[in-house]
């Protein structure tokens, strides 16, 4: 499938992922997160359901310490 | 193009909330007081310690007083003619949307990721329609050109989305200056647009 995530178009071999698939796929070890998927906010609890499907637009944003 | 007695008179009657009077929250907090933004709500339990002197806006004989009213006192300094509501207490997912609805918009100023991500979410969850300004990343020192903005929806990120703060990489006025007026400009953006 292809889908944008972060503003940029990624191609996976795979016909759908789950949140938690594509974080381990993309490697992204952060703890704190915000992942939206067409403009809706995934919660932390669905990340093991939210399915990404062609087409998605998605967005995962590393939260960092400091202000 | 506005004159600044037409950008105050705008501002005038806008609400911003701030949730954190740290090194983000006071910096915003005065900058959006300079340019005269009607009511600013802010928000923070801490007190004022000497290590916040290397980037908040406190003064040394501050030291040991609750952050809110320290802040509050030093934006009237600047400018009497603003509201400043000052809440002394630890902002919770069960506070949020009493605290900031009716605001036009929220800027985010904690220093921990947890935070972060506890305010983003309750906001976007429970607030969705006010735009939420985040500063992400200010560690450090010099980079300048590592610090941006961008935009995912009515969400806007401010900052280099890179350094953590750490013992070898302390949050320090320059940069943390640079993120927390470079939200203060978003916010001025979406104000001055809206009307």
């Amino acid at each position: 499938m292809k889908i944008t995530l972060n503003n940029n178009q990624e191609i996976f071999k795979q016909e759908s992922l789950t949140v938690r698939e594509l974080l381990k796929v993309k490697n992204f070890t952060f703890k704190m997160l915000v992942i939206k998927i067409n403009g809706r906010l995934v919660n932390k609890t669905d990340y093991e359901t939210a399915q990404i499907h062609e087409g998605d637009e998605v967005h995962v944003l590393h939260l960092i310490s400091g202000g | 193009m506005l004159t600044f007695e037409e950008i105050k008179e705008r501002l005038s009657r806008k609400r911003v909330g701030i949730a954190g009077c740290g090194g983000l929250g006071s910096n915003c907090a005065v900058a959006l007081a300079r340019v005269g933004t009607g009511t600013l709500v802010i928000s923070d339990f801490d007190i004022v310690t000497e290590s916040n002197l290397n980037r908040q806006y406190y003064f040394r004989d501050q030291i040991g007083q609750k952050k809110t009213l320290a802040l509050t006192v030093n934006i009237l300094r600047i400018n009497p003619f603003i509201n400043v509501i000052p809440h002394d207490l630890k902002i919770t997912p069960a506070n949020i949307s009493g605290l900031f609805a009716g605001c036009d918009v929220i800027v985010e100023a904690f220093d921990r990721s947890e935070e972060k991500e506890m305010l983003i979410e309750t906001v976007l969850t429970e607030l969705p329609s006010i735009p939420l300004i985040v500063g992400l990343g200010m560690a450090g020192w010099g980079m300048n050109d590592s610090i941006h903005c961008r935009r995912i929806d009515n969400l806007y990120i401010c900052g280099d989305e890179q350094t953590e703060i750490g013992p070898d990489m302390p949050p320090i006025a320059p940069r943390v200056g640079m993120v927390s007026n470079m939200q203060a400009n978003v916010a001025l953006e979406i104000l001055l647009a809206k009307s």
